[in-house]
């Protein structure tokens, strides 16, 4: 099947989230609000030893903001906080349409967040999760 | 335009033509000419606007553009003349008493606010309550939040039952001796039910209560007359009722106006200004500060001459249809939820929904990618969303000018929607 609104990554990252859940042990937790659509979901990670060894998302969203929520953490358990904070940057280049072809490959499944860039009223929706994480990293909520 | 669609629309005109001077016309619209695939099921948000009152508003700043009330030549007497007939047709159409009791502001949140700042702040004490119906749009409940919370106030809820239903008895219940007003709206923006007003009024007016009246999603639908319903004020947007955006206007009481402070400071508000204070202008011009809009006053008076040319029978009757049709047919989707009453003569051409499993922002961008425009998020009216337990809807919202063939197009999109998201395959 071919007609999926979104494309497959997407709609599968929305329906069935690995990452979707609570995490009772987590040693950060942040909110992240979009105030204008009245999306929030809350961020959980878990980092020991200058590592995230695992994070979840809670909360309610549309279909971007929670798979581009699913997706980022897929790409960052298991990783440092600083490479987390790459990940994000080459993320921001991505929506802005400024990420090369090398850089795109490295943002793996993340990459499929890119047509965002043409429904400029949704750009809030894919960074959600990204924004709450670096604000996470940067000390906010816990 | 497909041959079926055309005679369907041969069809309408033909009855709409015995009630009424115009035939209903979706070719009076430019924007359709220009986006001939473009489906507009927004006009509870704003309405598009009729070649007459573009041509009207662009005639006044060729012809007649001047600055208004003060000039001392002809063309300012043009503009003037201009501007206090728009202010006597919007009289004539919501049948006040006199021309004072009309004020022209920028939308119906101003006048909500103008209410607010003005009658508020010089009438509600320390102990007051405002009772502000629970389905009421922001711009008819963040001013009188704001009022009370300055005053230490209380403000209380009216709550509806989940078909939108506000009942005489609730009213009663709610209101006590220390209320001395209750917002709600005629038509609110979610649900698209008719508030009996004419009733409310009384039950407030017997208890020594004010009412205000949102007119917003009423006033361009059907027909209103503030005497008929004894609303103490009413406020409605030009821009939902096919006049250009930036003119509204607040119906007063004159006793109430006359007894109010000014809202904003300026030019032509003032009779007599001293370093030492200042006397102010009579009504309404004591609460228009400022150069007014004019351009904007005379595209309201062309959408009245449209809307009367129509009439509202056949408006109404256009527009019922069309929501019926539009109803029927979502009804038959199982995943469909409509927000309100299970009729659908309540609902006034508003239609707000769920679809279970698909967040209402994913389907707004659907709709958008088959060129559908509507609406998706909680409408500004987050109380009322709290209330019912959503998080947010999806609302279509349609006008006369609207057509089968536009509400066809609508439903085509809505069956595919869930499956556009990956279910059911």
């Amino acid at each position: 099947m071919t007609d999926n609104f979104y494309g497959e990554v997407l709609a599968d990252h929305n329906l069935h989230p690995l990452h979707r859940h609570e995490l009772p042990c987590a040693t950060h937790v942040c909110k992240g609000l979009n105030p204008t659509c009245g999306d929030d979901i809350e961020l959980h990670l878990d980092i020991h030893d200058g590592v995230i060894t695992d994070g979840s998302f809670t909360g309610l969203g549309c279909a971007i903001s929670q798979a581009s929520a699913d997706i980022m953490l897929e790409l960052i358990i298991g990783k440092t906080p600083d490479e987390a904070r790459y990940y994000a940057s080459l993320f921001h280049k991505m929506i802005e349409g400024k990420i090369t072809d090398e850089e795109l490959e490295e943002l793996e499944e993340a990459g499929a967040l890119q047509n965002v860039l043409k429904m400029p009223a949704r750009v809030k929706c894919a960074m959600l999760s990204w924004n709450t994480m670096e604000k996470l990293l940067n000390g906010g909520d816990s | 335009m497909t041959k079926r669609h055309s005679k369907e629309l041969m069809r309408v005109s033909e009855e709409v033509k015995t009630v009424s001077k115009k035939n209903i016309s979706k070719a009076d619209f430019p924007v359709f000419e220009k986006y001939k695939d473009l489906v507009y099921l927004d006009n509870s948000a704003t309405q598009q606007k009729p070649r007459q009152v573009l041509e009207r508003v662009e005639k006044y700043y060729r012809e007649e553009n001047a600055n208004p009330l003060r000039g001392l030549y002809d063309l300012s007497v043009k503009a003037t003349d201009a501007y206090e007939n728009s202010r006597e047709k919007v009289r004539e159409f919501i049948g006040a008493n006199t021309t004072k009791e009309i004020i022209f502001t920028r939308n119906a949140s101003e006048s909500l606010n103008l209410i607010a700042y003005s009658w508020g702040r010089a009438n509600i004490e320390s102990g007051d309550e405002i009772l502000v119906a629970i389905s009421e749009h922001h711009s008819d409940l963040l001013p009188w939040q704001l009022l009370a919370k300055e005053k230490g106030a209380e403000i209380k809820y009216l709550d509806c039952d989940k078909y939108g239903e506000y009942t005489a008895d609730d009213l009663k219940k709610a209101l006590t001796p220390k209320t001395k007003i209750f917002a709600i709206a005629q038509i609110s923006n979610v649900f698209g039910r008719v508030n009996p007003i004419k009733e409310f009024a009384k039950i407030c007016h017997d208890n020594g209560t004010l009412i205000v009246c949102d007119g917003a999603q009423s006033v361009p639908h059907i027909p209103v007359d503030v005497n008929d319903l004894d609303v103490d004020f009413l406020a409605f947007s030009g821009h939902k009722m096919l006049a250009p955006m930036g003119i509204g206007v607040l119906y007063g009481r004159e006793e109430l106006l006359e007894k109010m402070p000014p809202f904003l400071s300026g030019g032509e508000m003032i009779e007599y200004v001293t370093r030492e204070g200042a006397t102010y202008a009579e009504l309404p011009h004591k609460f228009e500060a400022g150069t007014v809009n004019v351009g904007g006053a005379v595209g309201l008076a062309a959408a009245i001459d449209y809307i009367n040319d129509l009439g509202f029978e056949a408006i109404e009757k256009r527009e019922n249809e069309l929501t019926e049709l539009a109803f029927n047919e979502m009804k038959k989707i199982p995943y469909v939820n409509i927000i309100g009453s299970e009729k659908a003569e309540d609902h006034h051409g508003i239609l707000t929904f769920t679809i279970e499993g698909v967040h209402p922002h994913d389907v707004a961008a659907i709709f958008d990618a088959d060129n559908i425009a509507i609406r998706a998020g909680h409408h500004c009216a987050q109380p009322l969303h709290q209330h019912l337990g959503v998080q947010s809807t999806t609302r279509m919202s349609l006008a006369f000018y609207n057509d089968e063939q536009d509400i066809k197009r609508f439903i085509e999109t809505l069956k595919t929607i869930r499956r556009r998201m990956g279910y059911d395959r």
